[in-house]
């Protein structure tokens, strides 16, 4: 007679009832994998719209005659601001070079300029945190606070809406996020409360011979926290063959979308873990008091 | 070793059970308890392995006060009881021994000492060229003798039995009861719910019996209710 250990009898629920497991392992499998798919447009949607963050700029035009003492000590100050990540100074001449190299339709008309009616500019990118309205507008009231600094552009109205994008979509992931968690708990725990109704009885007989409640829990305990970790990664391999299929149905544009890192994978074993686990102890010990 | 005291039971559906029951078990004894369906016999056993607890009076058994019970004691309390059931109650899915030796595994007993003490009570019920064989591969009166040896394994002071024959042939029922017997004759008390009068009748053992939830007779005690 071999002796049983929580383990050993928490994996022979396994053998015994393979459909009901299966069914379980799959519940928390699919449910993990519908948070797992939103989780993944939320997570491209939030990189696309860091993409777009990356053109959020401050230039400031420099009155002409500036000093260079005066630009040089000013490039420090600037390059010194938190939020600032790259600085640049452009000088009338190379912003005359550039207009010539970008704007075709203008090429003509610059060419034949006697005097250079283009301003030196500082160009200001700012660090990936400060891309958004409120920090961009106090670069741009600094920069401001310069004498020698006739105007500051920084794409105001276009900095205002990718603000109001991103609170939009983070509202709009949060509900959705948490009413998709609520789903999944609700069903997975409705899969171990099956299991436990299915082995109400086992339990009833193991609480007559004198088992105490820790001895019943343990296998239940463990047979639910092995569940959410194989659910946790059904849902993993489930997204990642969604992935894969939908990058490839786009072609070329699917190219720049990113799957979980393996951080991110982590956290859905253990958040399947978690759930898997805090199910069991919730379903069992409602049957524990029953008896 | 088992104390009853002007015990009532009434269930939360309103159902009156049991009414002012009184009487008291000594080392040794055979009880039977008698009476028809709906009596009260089961509610008796339940209250003395403690999955009732009286909603009157007093129930003591092995110095536990049942309705004092903490949850941590219920399970120390059955581990010195014996329980068996007319549906035998084992686990489908362990063999013959799994199910015997459960009952030791849960007490935290060391595992090496399980399988000889299991073997010893199988032996003891006849049942030893069975050890593994899985329940549903025996008869009706062999499943008893697995459930009788399961509730012997921790050599109890009790054995409860609620109709322990209820679902066996006259030959089985015979075996298991004859069976009973000789666990009483080894100084465990043995207390037997039953209807089968036959059974009852010429073994000379104490009898309890139930009417509406109430004693209507006990051969054990005298008319001033002083045991015999
Ligand atoms: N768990 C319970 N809940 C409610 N009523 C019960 C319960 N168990 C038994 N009863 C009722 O209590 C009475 C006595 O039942 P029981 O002790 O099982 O009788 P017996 O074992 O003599 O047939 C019956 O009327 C029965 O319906
Ligand atoms: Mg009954």
């Amino acid at each position: 007679m071999r002796y049983r250990t929580p383990f050993r009898e928490a994996m022979l629920t396994f053998r015994r009832t393979p459909v009901l497991s299966g069914l379980s392992v799959a519940s928390i499998g699919f449910s993990l994998f519908t948070i797992g798919l939103f989780a993944l447009v939320a997570l491209n949607f939030r990189k696309a719209l860091d993409v777009l963050a990356e053109r959020v700029e401050v230039v400031a035009f420099v009155m002409r005659g500036t000093p260079t003492e005066a630009i040089s000590q000013a490039t420090q100050d600037i390059t010194a601001f938190p939020e600032v990540l790259e600085l640049v100074y452009v000088t009338p001449e190379q912003a005359l070079g550039r207009a010539r190299r970008e704007l075709v339709e203008f090429k003509e008309a610059y060419r034949d300029l006697e005097v250079n009616p283009l301003p030196a500019s500082f160009e200001i990118r700012l660090k990936p945190d400060f891309r958004d309205a409120v920090h961009a507008q106090a670069v741009a009231e600094r920069m401001r606070g310069f004498p020698f600094v006739e105007d500051v552009r920084y794409g105001q109205d276009w900095v205002e809406r990718l603000d109001k994008i991103r609170t939009m979509a983070a509202a709009v992931g949060l509900v959705i996020g948490l009413a998709f968690a609520a789903v999944a708990i609700v069903i997975i725990g409705v899969t171990i409360r099956i299991t436990v109704l299915q082995r109400a009885r086992e339990i009833a007989i193991m609480r007559l011979v004198g088992a105490t409640n820790n001895y019943i829990r343990g296998p239940f305990l463990i047979e639910g926290a092995v569940k959410g970790v194989l659910g946790g990664i059904l849902a993993i391999l489930m997204s990642w063959l969604t992935f894969e299929a939908f990058q490839r149905s786009t072609g070329e544009a699917g190219t720049t979308l990113v799957f979980f890192g393996p951080l991110q994978m982590s956290l859905m074993v253990i958040f399947g873990t978690t759930i898997g686990l805090g199910g069991s102890l919730l379903s069992v010990g409602r049957q524990l008091r029953n008896v | 070793m088992i104390r009853f005291n002007h015990v009532g039971k009434v269930f939360t559906n309103g159902v009156v059970a049991l009414k002012d029951v009184s009487f008291h078990v000594p080392k040794g004894q055979f009880v039977f308890l008698t009476g028809h369906s709906g009596a009260g016999k089961s509610s008796i056993l339940a209250l003395i392995f403690a999955e009732q607890k009286p909603s009157e009076g007093e129930v003591r058994v092995s110095g536990y006060q049942i309705s004092k019970l903490t949850a941590k004691e219920i399970p120390r309390l059955r581990r010195r009881l014996g329980v068996v059931f007319q549906d035998f109650r084992l686990l489908e899915y362990r063999t013959v021994e799994e199910n015997v030796g459960f009952a030791l595994e849960v007490t935290g007993a060391r595992p090496e000492t399980i399988p000889n003490r299991v073997m010893r009570v199988l032996t003891q019920v006849g049942l030893a060229s069975k050890a593994r064989a899985y329940p549903r591969e025996l008869s009706g009166g062999e499943q008893q003798r697995v459930a009788i040896a399961r509730a012997l394994v921790n050599d109890p002071h009790i054995l409860v039995a609620d109709e322990p024959t209820g679902n066996l042939d006259e030959r089985a029922t015979r075996g298991v009861f004859q069976l009973l017997r000789e666990i009483n004759a080894g100084g465990t008390v043995v207390v037997m719910a039953t209807h089968n009068m036959e059974l009852v009748r010429d073994t000379g053992y104490r009898t309890i019996e139930l009417r509406g939830g109430r004693i209507v007779y006990d051969s054990g005690v005298d008319e001033n209710g002083e045991l015999r």
